[in-house]
């Protein structure tokens, strides 16, 4: 007997991958994704009773294509405008074409092209390669499902509307566009990683499809080191998740995690991808973050972290892609390496900073490890003052009382 | 695809003096060239100063004439170009290298069906 949930994974796996050649054979996003979603429900009602086919990803390929014919025909008898037959031999297909081409890298680029807005890209990605439901995106981004429907269908109409390619882009376009592509899969990522509040699930969820996707992306664009980098980063990342949170939902710093609850297998996994990446000789910042998590996932125990080695890593990061966090978390690791002075001092160099929490309280943590009591207190109330983050905040609160 | 380039920017940072505006032309003249050479160019024109603006609304029968500009901004609107690109990309690659998108903002719109 098959069951809704092996359903519901077979269309999670399929989705990106149908949808993509759809709108490449048809060229109209809105009418694929239309079609499509009539298959989809087709598929629930036939397969429920028959069982999977034995290649689904056809099998809704060809249903989408029938409906989408539908649609046209019904239009063109409408209006009267007849441009049906510009789909040349739609009808003449096979039944089942086994092979669809992988047109999911167009996709990809369409959904995270700059003239959309950020928030529209993230929403449009999962919900076109990641199959995810207008309810669940909405769902794990907080926002009502009409709001997220709107949401979709705006984006759809200015892909059309405004001409949005349907395309790789073209070699002088790509640097920044891929860019843009892995810095979308990393906040689909962190939305996952970072945020305690909301659905547990949800957020599981939304760290899985990143990797996912991920995995999509280096099988489409193997020879890109910063591709491999940024699924190296988001598994690695990923491993250490479950121990991120103790048994009440408290946030657990990487220095008191329980190691053996990190999974290994994400470990290797992340460790090999980031080897390859690695092997392709073209670094970049999601390579040297990757390799900055390795090292900490290597350590056994905190003490053996190669504190050293991080350190010289978060120099090269800071070359790469200057900003305040990497400066941070920089002379943190340089605390850890040469001493709290030493990286009391580094941080005290950052500018702009005043208003960063992160930056109150790395210094309350240094202070209060220097025995410094008054300092660190005034430092871990600043950062409980600037901090969003109920998890964050609460384990600041439990530091700031140790130290009164 | 037909797109208008609107191009806003700041009158205060725009060319002023005879001289100024002499040296910014052959930017202009060597933009003209390319989007023509391309083929892409269906029109253009530079628009007066906001200073010679003048809104019209009819109210209830009424025409209502008021000095200045629809709406108070920042940037101001001082003329447009409408060239024929394949997609929205090609569009982008034309307006970055309109000359006053270095101190200014261009707004790509596509014109709608009925005017294509």
């Amino acid at each position: 007997m098959i069951t809704k949930t092996q359903i519901e994974t077979t269309f999670r796996e399929e989705h990106g991958r149908v949808l993509a050649a759809l709108i490449s054979q048809l060229g109209d996003f809105a009418l694929a994704e239309d079609a499509l979603q009539d298959a989809l429900v087709n598929a629930l009602e036939r397969w429920e009773v028959t069982g999977v086919p034995r290649n689904p990803g056809a099998w809704l390929m060809t249903a989408a294509k029938r409906r989408a014919i539908d649609h046209l025909r019904r239009a063109a008898t409408w209006e009267r405008k007849v441009p049906l037959l510009d789909l040349p031999d739609m009808e003449d297909e096979p039944e089942m074409d086994d092979a669809i081409a992988d047109e999911r890298l167009k996709l990809m680029f369409t959904c995270c092209h700059p003239a959309l807005a950020l928030d529209t890209q993230i929403a449009l990605t999962l919900h076109t390669l990641g199959g995810l439901s207008t309810p669940e995106v909405a769902r794990a981004f907080l926002v009502p499902v009409p709001t997220m429907a709107q949401r979709l269908a705006r984006a759809r109409k200015k892909i059309r509307e405004a001409g949005i390619p349907y395309r790789v882009p073209p070699a002088d376009l790509l640097p920044e566009r891929l860019e843009a592509l892995l810095a979308v899969l990393y906040l689909i990522f962190n939305e996952g990683y970072c945020t305690t509040g909301g659905d547990t699930l949800t957020r599981r969820e939304l760290c899985g499809e990143a990797i996912r996707l991920g995995r999509v992306l280096v099988a489409l664009m193997p020879q890109n080191a910063e591709v491999h980098g940024l699924l190296a980063l988001m598994l690695l990342h990923d491993s250490r998740r479950e121990a991120r949170l103790n048994a009440a939902g408290e946030l657990v710093l990487l220095e008191a995690q329980d190691r053996s609850r990190w999974e290994h297998g994400k470990i290797q996994e992340g460790i090999a991808v980031l080897d390859t990446a690695l092997s392709l000789y073209d670094p970049g910042p999601y390579q040297v973050q990757a390799a900055i998590s390795a090292l900490h996932a290597e350590a056994t125990t905190p003490e053996m972290t190669d504190w050293a080695q991080i350190a010289a890593l978060y120099d090269t990061l800071l070359k790469l892609s200057p900003s305040r966090v990497v400066a941070v978390n920089r002379a943190v690791a340089v605390a850890m390496a040469q001493g709290w002075d030493v990286g009391l001092a580094l941080l005290h160099q950052i500018e702009d900073v005043e208003d960063y929490y992160p930056y109150h309280a790395a210094r309350a943590d240094l202070w209060r490890r220097m025995n410094d009591r008054v300092a660190a207190a005034e430092a871990y109330q600043a950062a409980i003052h600037l901090c969003g983050n109920s998890a964050e905040r609460a384990y600041l609160q439990k530091r700031l009382k140790e130290m009164l | 695809m037909k797109y208008m380039l609107l191009l806003y920017s700041n009158e205060s940072e725009i060319p002023q003096t005879p001289e100024e505006q002499q040296a910014a032309a052959p930017a202009w003249y060597a933009f003209m060239q390319e989007v023509q050479a391309a083929g892409v160019w269906v029109s253009n024109h530079g628009l007066s100063p906001v200073a010679t603006a003048t809104t019209v609304r009819v109210r209830e029968g009424k025409t209502l004439t008021t000095d200045g500009p629809f709406a108070e901004t920042h940037e101001q609107l001082g003329g447009y170009y409408v060239l024929d690109c394949p997609d929205l990309d090609e569009a982008i690659r034309w307006a970055a290298k309109i000359p006053s998108v270095t101190y200014g903002s261009i707004e790509i719109r596509p014109l709608n069906h009925w005017s294509q």
